[in-house]
């Protein structure tokens, strides 16, 4: 059944519906494909196969009478961020380890109503903190991908890495990510598939637990745009259970793909020239400029002068309401639970066990920057710093459409590389987090192979609610990179 | 500039995250050096700027003042680390 796992999300579903496969060879394809890799990839935390084979017959049934919704008997995968009625929901934390919500949150309801079929949750950084998947207290996920001729384990990015690894290596055919400030985009840069973070309030928060409120969006990861825009029309919408769900038609996003870029003006900000940054990168850049400008847009020098201080200014904001909304888990209501003497013996001996390092530190600087005598100094500050960045966007958007820079500074490094100055692993981030400061869409698209054949990925930034625009000239540079390379590590080929 | 032992061990207090007498050094050092990464923000003229809040994209709603969920019990105690009958255990509080 090799054939399954050449499907994208778009190709599969015109199967389905034309009866050419059916629903269930479909999901036991990739379920075998899970069982043979996953054991080395690491991608999920938890596999729900019984749950998969019953909701993949229900589709064949549906789609038998010729009905079905966009979705329907489509493998998915799950960040294990979004909780699921009734399926172990993590956060990749041990204070999280038997937690079933009893309740399902809307981005994956919405999935649901248009027949998606689920084949289990994901694996991420710990609460989504993390640039390589290498804080999960379920293990690292291992990249699919390999350097020329070297064996060495390269991370998937983070913190959506289990859902970009299971997209990347044909587990399955599309997935869930969350980016709160990169953490959809760079995964799928370093694993050559394509994400889209949404406009802030695009997708609802609901059900999603919460790293950094007034960043956190949901989006889609799947090998390309059009499979990345069937997912966002389904999990897009207005919710009236999250208090920033904005209300505002969900477009038909699959229909943007071949718009076109005739006209439209798309800007290089010279602040993402980055020092230090690998020539094949600014090469890579100055390629995807050549293939917009060849299919018709107009390329505009622009600047976006607070660009340096995105990153020192996200993670103040970030952590700050991190350590608020991390205070919830204290061992009394839900989570893991260490005894102590008193309530505050409880609550300290429960936190200290629960939540791994990277989560520690993180909250640790959030309740320094939000406690009295430094609030002013660093939390305040922080926000209006914001509100320049923001300001930064809004200008360069009375002069251009879209924006083009690389998705992140370099491509996937080894596990074994990883930065041990916490501050050197938050550069990841770097080209992502602005576009999250200011709540406008962006996505990454691969573009190419660096010299090790390793992905690497170019970023378009958008208007406010124009993820259309920005499906259109991804699109462009898809098509022009005609990027069909596969990792090494993939459902299609053969061990 | 590592922050101090007395600083650390108060901070992680209104965090209330225990921390062992061996990690506080550690963990002083990481977060002087994120703390003084972070300073060059001082750099910025935020003079007459407003805090950003969220995008202000989401308008202010109301709604009928009416239960919209409830009644679910043990659906909310279903994943209570201890509890007795209907209610959550927390260690005695009141002596």
């Amino acid at each position: 059944m090799s054939g399954m796992h050449d499907f994208t999300l778009a190709s599969a579903r015109d199967a389905l519906k034309a009866r050419k496969i059916s629903a269930v060879e479909l999901t036991n394809a990739h379920l075998d494909a899970i069982e043979r890799l996953d054991g080395r990839l690491n991608s999920f935390i938890t596999r729900t196969p019984d749950q998969a084979r019953v909701a993949a017959k229900a589709a064949d049934e549906v789609l038998a009478k010729g009905e079905g919704g966009a979705l329907t008997g489509i493998p998915l995968g799950i960040k294990d961020l979004f909780c699921t009625n009734g399926v172990r929901t993590t956060a990749a934390s041990k204070i999280l380890g038997n937690f079933v919500p009893p309740y399902e949150s809307t981005v994956t309801s919405n999935l649901l109503r248009d027949g998606a079929v689920f084949l289990g949750k994901l694996n991420l950084d710990e609460f989504a903190m993390g640039s390589a998947n290498l804080t999960s207290a379920f293990g690292p996920v291992e990249n699919p991908w390999k350097r020329n001729g070297s064996d060495a384990k390269l991370v998937p990015g983070g913190s959506s890495g289990g859902s970009a690894a299971a997209v990347a290596a044909g587990l399955v055919l599309g997935a869930t990510g969350t980016d709160t400030g990169g953490s959809i985009r760079q995964p799928a840069a370093f694993t050559g598939i394509a994400g889209i973070k949404p406009t802030y309030g695009r997708c609802s928060r609901f059900g999603t637990i919460a790293f950094a409120s007034s960043l956190d969006q949901a989006g889609p990861m799947a090998r390309n745009l059009q499979d990345c825009a069937i997912l966002l029309e389904s999990m897009a919408g207005f919710d009236e259970r999250d208090s920033t769900s904005v209300d505002t038609p969900v477009p038909n996003y699959e229909a943007a793909l071949t718009r076109g870029v005739r006209g439209l003006r798309v800007g290089i900000p010279k602040e993402y020239h980055a020092p230090g940054m690998p020539a094949e990168i600014e090469a890579l850049w100055q390629q995807g400029i050549n293939w917009l400008k060849a299919a018709g847009a107009e390329i505009v020098d622009i600047s976006l002068p607070h660009t340096k201080y995105g990153l020192p200014t996200y993670y103040i904001a970030a952590l700050a309401e991190a350590s608020s909304n991390l205070a919830r888990y204290d061992g009394v209501r839900f989570g893991e639970r260490v005894n102590g003497s008193s309530l505050d013996a409880l609550y300290e001996a429960t936190r200290a066990a629960g939540f791994g390092e990277e989560v520690k530190r993180r909250i640790l600087i959030g309740t320094h920057v939000l406690s009295s005598g430094y609030y002013d100094a660093y939390y305040l500050r922080a926000q209006k710093v914001r509100t320049l960045i923001q300001r930064d966007f809004l200008s360069a958007y009375e002069n251009v459409d879209v924006i083009l820079t690389p998705t992140a500074p370099s491509g996937a490094f080894a596990q074994d590389e990883k930065p041990t100055d916490p501050v050197q692993m938050y550069l990841n981030d770097v080209f992502t987090v602005p576009a999250s400061m200011a709540g406008v869409p962006a996505l990454s698209v691969p573009a190419g192979l660096d010299a090790q054949g390793v992905p690497l990925g170019l970023q378009l930034i958008g208007k406010f609610f124009d993820e259309e625009t920005l499906i259109a000239a991804g699109h462009v540079i898809e098509q022009a990179a005609s990027f069909t390379h596969r990792p090494a590590i993939h459902a299609g080929v053969s061990a | 500039m590592s922050l101090d032992a007395k600083t650390v061990t108060r901070i992680a207090r209104l965090a209330r995250i225990g921390l062992e007498p061996g990690e506080v050094d550690a963990l002083g050092k990481e977060m002087g050096s994120i703390i003084d990464w972070v300073e060059q923000l001082n750099e910025v003229d935020v003079t007459d700027v407003p805090p950003m809040i969220g995008t202000g994209l989401a308008k202010p709603r109301l709604r009928e003042d009416r239960v919209t969920d409830g009644n679910r019990r043990d659906d909310v105690l279903s994943n209570a680390p201890d509890r007795e009958g209907p209610f959550y255990t927390v260690p005695k509080v009141v002596e």
